[in-house]
């Protein structure tokens, strides 16, 4: 009758979808993040250095010093989310162990496992980690991932590579619907996905999980039209802070999500927000610049 | 296995096919509101995304998910919502899960937007952060009035608040198995600081709705 459980696969998921149709933006440092949660931001991602910087000043990315994280996490009552690298578990056993709401396992930072992602499963504090496509998404659910995001391309303020990943995820789900049941076994052979994850997935018509945007979304149409794709939510990383009035592009991108399907909003919160991050054509990147290209 | 987040897409196509004279509205600014309109649509009940005051017109009662409170206070007051909330309160019925618990109460311990309908002292994630979540059994007595077997209501807590003070005409309805106090009533009001909208278990939608139809029918 009493007795408690923590750490479930249910929690974890169910803090994901308490993030459902809301804005997790990057921040640096606790003065920002404080302009995020006024802005109505549901979660921050704590971090040293935005995508667009770890672009620009290249050498290694590493997860963030903990007593930054633990900075803005008394700054804020918002969720605090925070970066590992690909396949870097002990990273994730100290951002646990600091009290870190939600690991986001991320191709922004440089891989240190190049065959092997985090074991989710056996942490109490829940994951997201990136996703091109229905296998990968579903490769990292079944590694024990509690929500998953587009990669897009990180730090460019380029929408492109998002659309194209929300696009990939949503079309794949609705061709499995069309599948007869026999088909679906080499379905999920072809795109590497365990077949049980497979059958979940035609049966609900969408991921078992929360599925958010990232990866390029820098104005309040962007984030809009991640949502009338079918996303969940929306992660913002360098599209605020490296604007310049970064409270008002946030609080507008925060508007623009919940009215995603409001045109005459969306126009109003779009004015006057002064110029958008400068950002870089994802056509202009080398396959090396690419960082969604990072995992499988 | 994974446990389920609702179809957006198919809860648009199953509430074209209710024909409820009861509709109830589920504020969906942020959160869990699909999960909330999931239970309503099980039920036979009409359901509609509350964004902006023209939306409460005709509903029977409305349901504040869980979610972030400041992100919904903040968009209740950018969209001019707060004030008719609060007059929605005084005759219909409302209900908070987490969130929005939080949203109902008088006192928060901290400056961000309220409605103040309850009397209640609510305490923001009292429990801890993410790692301290948890699911546990509660004793529920009020929910035999829709269903006489008195089984336990298995409860899911994500960062969730505690409601700290019930003052009347507020009523203590769930406790904690240490005692602490987990959900509320106030008339047609309901707070419940757990998410029976992640569960499969129907009973406290059901008691909603019984609500909503009581305090409809009286004016």
């Amino acid at each position: 009758m009493s007795e408690i459980l923590t750490g479930s696969f249910k929690v974890k998921i169910g803090l994901a979808q308490m993030l459902k149709g809301g804005v997790i933006m990057d921040v640096v440092t606790p003065e920002q993040a404080k302009i995020a949660e006024d802005a109505g931001a549901v979660a921050v991602m704590a971090l040293e250095r935005v995508p667009a910087d770890i672009r620009a000043q290249g050498g290694v990315a590493r997860m963030s010093d903990p007593e930054l994280i633990l900075k803005i996490m008394d700054a804020v009552s918002i969720p605090v989310m925070a970066k590992v690298r690909i396949g870097h578990f002990v990273e994730a056993q100290i951002l646990e162990a600091i009290g870190v709401d939600f690991i986001d396992e991320s191709e922004v930072l440089t891989p240190a496992d190049e065959e092997h992602h985090i074991d989710k499963h056996p942490f109490k504090v829940p994951f997201v980690c990136g996703a091109r496509n229905l296998g990968e998404a579903l490769r990292r659910i079944a590694e024990g991932a509690a929500m998953i995001r587009t990669k897009g391309e990180a730090g460019t303020g380029d929408v492109v590579e998002a659309v194209r990943h929300a696009r990939a995820v949503m079309d794949e789900i609705r061709r499995l619907q069309t599948l007869a049941d026999e088909e679906i076994y080499t379905y999920a052979k072809n795109i590497g996905a365990p077949l049980e994850l497979v059958r979940e997935v035609k049966r609900l018509g969408r991921l078992p999980v929360v599925n958010f945007a990232a990866g390029g979304i820098a104005t309040p149409a962007d984030a809009a039209l991640m949502m009338q794709l079918g996303m969940d939510g929306i992660f913002v990383g360098s599209g605020i802070f490296k604007s310049e009035n970064p409270a008002k592009r946030a609080a507008a991108i925060v508007k623009a999500v919940t009215h995603y399907n409001d045109p005459g909003i969306l126009a109003e919160v779009s004015k006057g927000l002064g110029e958008p991050m400068r950002g870089q054509q994802v056509a202009d990147l080398t396959e090396e610049q690419r960082l969604a290209g990072r995992g499988w | 296995m994974p446990d389920i987040v609702p179809n957006p897409f198919d809860l648009r196509a199953r509430a074209r096919h209710i024909q409820s004279d009861l509709t109830i509205g589920v504020l969906a600014l942020q959160g869990s509101y699909w999960e909330h309109e999931d239970m309503l649509l099980r039920l036979g009940v009409g359901v509609r995304e509350v964004r902006l005051p023209e939306h409460l017109d005709g509903l029977a009662g409305l349901i504040i998910p869980g979610g972030e409170s400041t992100t919904m206070g903040k968009l209740a007051v950018e969209f001019g919502l707060l004030e008719p909330l609060r007059a929605f309160g005084q005759t219909r019925a409302m209900w908070g899960t987490c969130a929005g618990a939080i949203f109902l109460s008088k006192d928060a311990r901290r400056e961000q937007p309220l409605l103040g309908l309850m009397n209640i002292t609510v305490e923001r994630n009292a429990f801890g952060r993410q790692v301290d979540s948890f699911e546990v059994d509660l004793d529920v007595p009020v929910l035999r009035q829709v269903d006489p077997e008195p089984r336990p209501f298995h409860a899911v807590f994500i960062r969730a608040p505690l409601i700290e003070r019930v003052e009347p005409p507020a009523e203590v309805l769930a406790r904690l198995p240490d005692g602490r106090i987990v959900a509320a009533q106030q008339g047609h009001l309901l707070t419940t600081a757990f998410h029976p909208e992640l569960t499969d278990d129907d009973r406290f939608h059901r008691y909603f709705v019984h609500l909503a139809q009581t305090a409809a029918g009286r004016t």
